[in-house]
């Protein structure tokens, strides 16, 4: 115990240096992954909080790596007080103590938020999906569903997939005509996973990976790809710079992004207070305005309007096409299916 | 000088002398500190981490007594069921059982779901017998009748393991000895090979490219040469993003090279230059440049360029001259800069993320994945100490080899 705390010691010590010192009483550190995500965060949550609550927020961007939260637990100096965080690494950073439970008679009715989106650690901050995205200029005939990506015949040219096992294996699956509400019986079997990787090998040749979000915008407003898979929100702040690319939500993978706060912040009243705040449904959609991302607490779908609803992955119209991004099969999986994914790419 | 006289100098001279080593020492002891502090402790936490495997024999002490001696083809002992019930009722805390599930799980995927599910209904076993808490086991998850969670079990019960580094070289230990991973599970060993291949690659390229442009910045005049080793050093300075990204401009298949070659008419479709090996094999080429170039152009500056002129004039043609008397001269420069370009290769990994496909990712990459990613860091130090152990046995091939050279020459 004690050498590895001396290790953590001194990786935080790495970490922190980096941070920036904070005062205790009144600053909040809220960590977020950047982009467009973090300015309609901001907007939404952060400046608004910053009066009502007469604390100074720092938004720290950082990549989603849990190393640094693990980092700051294991050394008992935590400086991160609210992390967004993606849904299986709260599974298991709760799972491993690496965050605060949360005290949900200060945030709301559970039955208000959508079931994914509540946790014993976390709360849901919006629900984002990975959706088929193509240029609306290049592809006249609009594919509908995975089937279409996989049909190389008839949309001739090179797909953009992100570099890993998570969602393609889904794809793969629904792709070979498994419906969405099957898809992860199927891939929990042996001959399931098989099927996947079989279906997955077909397009190989057609693949161009992708490793960060802003890359499928890219290769497609470039002409590099015909199709991609790409987070909803980055094909929509393309739109909103005039690229003329386009959704199709056939067998999208939606997911919940959650609020977290790490064990042992001494801030953590404070934080909780802003857990809280920006769970309401007017913050969230405030931020669902700026950022094509869905509310979670479902009272704040009543306060958008049509046309934001239709670009929103938690619309009843959107969700209905789509699957739910498994965690608890990941939290199991994960591991093992990446590892088999990195072998077989790499041949 | 009698002999009382001369044994008082030679003590004198041996105090002075220990006075002169001990402040030396005290000279150099920020330094030692410094290499203890950066260097030694961290290598050595990260050999520990690749061996330590204390989840198991924290967790679960009662369980692994009372798996001794079982083998996996018998049925599991009813009094290992109720050790498990009454082990996980003693874990003070979630996260104990959080990183008990995390080891079992990389060793058979399930086992996470397996634990926490049984941990959170452990009230429920509390204080329950051998059959008894073996049939409220299995009847909380099915998955307890099988025997492999409970080889897992048995196999880490030690503090120590060697799974990980196993693991880091496609092997596993399995109850009839340790055997090669399936092919659909193997990726360290040809990540290794293809890590330190491309690391070859871009070494040789760097020494082709810096050789002849380190000559000739050594035969300038101090003043230009200055100048011009600023172009050297900008890119240099530049963030390697940056440079990444320029690269990633410059390659696409709209890209400014692509568009050039078609616009002399040479190609008539893109050529495929990003997304590929091409890609990585460039852009680390020129962003290592200036690591092979430095040394080189000292180590060829101090040399006297009276030595050539001397071997021409004794009859020796140019060419000769340069290769067997210059040449034999600048090998300390190539020395240097082929282990610096190659040691610093082989860390790359953002760089064959961003500019390569799956097929060129380097060990680094899985290194920063599981380390980031996974927080599996036992599993990240032990591919660390593989890359480690290969540079080292490269650098004592090389060390060998260089050495061997350079006496020939002379």
């Amino acid at each position: 115990m004690s050498r590895s705390h001396a290790l953590a010691t001194l990786l935080a010590a790495a970490v922190l240096s980096a941070a920036p010192m904070a005062d205790a009483q009144t600053t909040l550190t809220i960590v977020n992954f950047g982009g467009a995500n973090g300015n309609a965060q901001k907007k939404a949550f952060y400046e608004p909080f910053e009066k009502s609550a007469n604390a100074r927020i720092v938004p720290v961007e950082y990549n989603g790596e849990q190393a640094k939260v693990k980092v700051m637990v294991e050394a008992r100096r935590v400086t991160w007080d609210v992390v967004e965080t993606e849904s299986p690494d709260v599974d298991r950073g709760c799972d491993e103590g690496l965050f605060e439970p949360l005290d949900w008679s200060r945030i709301g009715s559970k039955a208000d938020f959508l079931p994914a989106a509540v946790h014993e650690c976390g709360v849901g901050i919006f629900v984002w999906s990975t959706v088929i995205a193509y240029n609306g200029d290049r592809v006249k005939d609009a594919p509908k569903h995975w089937a279409d990506f996989w049909d190389v015949r008839k949309w001739p040219g090179k797909r953009a997939l992100r570099k890993g096992a998570r969602y393609n294996l889904e794809f793969a699956l629904m792709a070979d005509g498994v419906k969405p509400a099957d898809v992860y019986k199927v891939l929990a079997t042996p001959e399931g996973a098989e099927r996947a990787f079989r279906k997955l090998a077909e397009l190989k040749p057609h693949i161009q990976w992708w490793e960060a979000g802003a890359q499928p915008p890219q290769f497609l407003v470039a002409g590099d790809v015909v199709m991609a898979s790409a987070y909803n929100g980055r094909i929509d702040a393309a739109q909103r710079e005039g690229r003329n690319l386009r959704i199709a939500w056939g067998g999208n993978v939606y997911d919940v992004e959650f609020w977290t706060v790490p064990k042992g912040t001494p801030n953590r009243d404070l934080a909780m207070r802003f857990v809280a705040f920006a769970s309401d449904p007017a913050r969230q959609a405030e931020y669902a305005k700026a950022i094509s991302y869905g509310p979670t607490n479902t009272k704040a779908l009543a306060k958008l309007d049509a046309k934001v609803l239709a670009n929103l992955p938690s619309s009843p119209a959107n969700a209905k096409e789509g699957l739910r991004f498994d965690i608890r099969f990941w939290a199991d999986q994960g591991e093992a299916l990446e590892k088999r994914f990195a072998s077989w790419a790499a041949q | 000088m009698t002999g009382a006289e001369s044994s008082a100098a030679a003590g004198a001279l041996r105090r002075e002398q220990r006075v002169r080593i001990a402040r030396a020492l005290l000279l150099t002891l920020p330094l030692f500190v410094f290499l203890l502090f950066t260097f030694l402790v961290p290598i050595g936490a990260l050999l520990l981490r690749a061996v330590e495997n204390p989840e198991v024999a924290r967790a679960l002490p009662a369980t692994v007594r009372a798996l001794a001696g079982w083998r996996e083809d018998a049925p599991v002992p009813d009094a290992a069921y109720a050790a498990l019930a009454r082990d996980l009722g003693a874990l003070r805390d979630t996260a104990d059982a959080g990183l008990l599930a995390r080891r079992l799980n990389g060793e058979w995927p399930g086992a996470r779901s397996l634990v926490m599910g049984t941990f959170r209904k452990r009230e429920a076993l509390a204080g329950l017998e051998a059959a008894a808490a073996k049939a409220a086991l299995v009847d909380g998850d099915p998955r307890w009748a099988q025997p492999e969670p409970w080889a897992v079990i048995a196999r880490n019960g030690s503090r120590w393991t060697p799974d990980y580094l196993l693991a880091a070289v496609d092997l596993r230990r399995t109850s009839q000895g340790i055997e090669r991973v399936p092919d659909d599970q193997a990726v360290f060993v040809r990540l290794l090979l293809r890590t330190l291949g491309i690391g070859a690659t871009v070494t040789v390229l760097c020494l082709v490219f810096a050789y002849p442009l380190a000559w000739w910045l050594s035969t300038l005049s101090a003043r230009t040469a200055n100048r011009l080793l600023i172009l050297v050093l900008v890119p240099f300075w530049t963030s390697i993003l940056v440079r990444v990204a320029a690269w990633i401009v410059l390659l696409q298949s709209e890209g400014l090279v692509n568009r050039a070659l078609a616009g002399m008419g040479w190609i008539d479709r893109p050529l495929e230059l990003l997304f590929n090996r091409t890609g990585v094999v460039i852009a680390m080429t020129h962003i290592l440049l200036p690591f092979m170039i430095l040394p080189l152009y000292s180590v060829m500056r101090s040399i006297p360029r009276d030595y050539q002129r001397a071997a021409v004039s004794l009859g020796s043609h140019p060419l000769g001259a340069f290769v067997r008397v210059v040449v034999p001269q600048t090998l300390p420069g190539v020395t240097a800069g082929v282990l610096l370009v190659f040691i610093l290769a082989i860390g790359y990994y953002v760089t064959p993320a961003l500019l390569g496909g799956p097929a060129d990712q380097m060990l680094s990459y899985s290194v920063a994945q599981y380390a980031n990613v996974e927080l599996n860091w036992g599993m990240a130090c032990a591919l660390g100490a593989v890359l480690l152990a290969a540079t080292l046995v490269l650098y004592g091939v090389y060390r060998r080899f260089a050495s061997g050279e350079g006496l020939a020459a002379a």
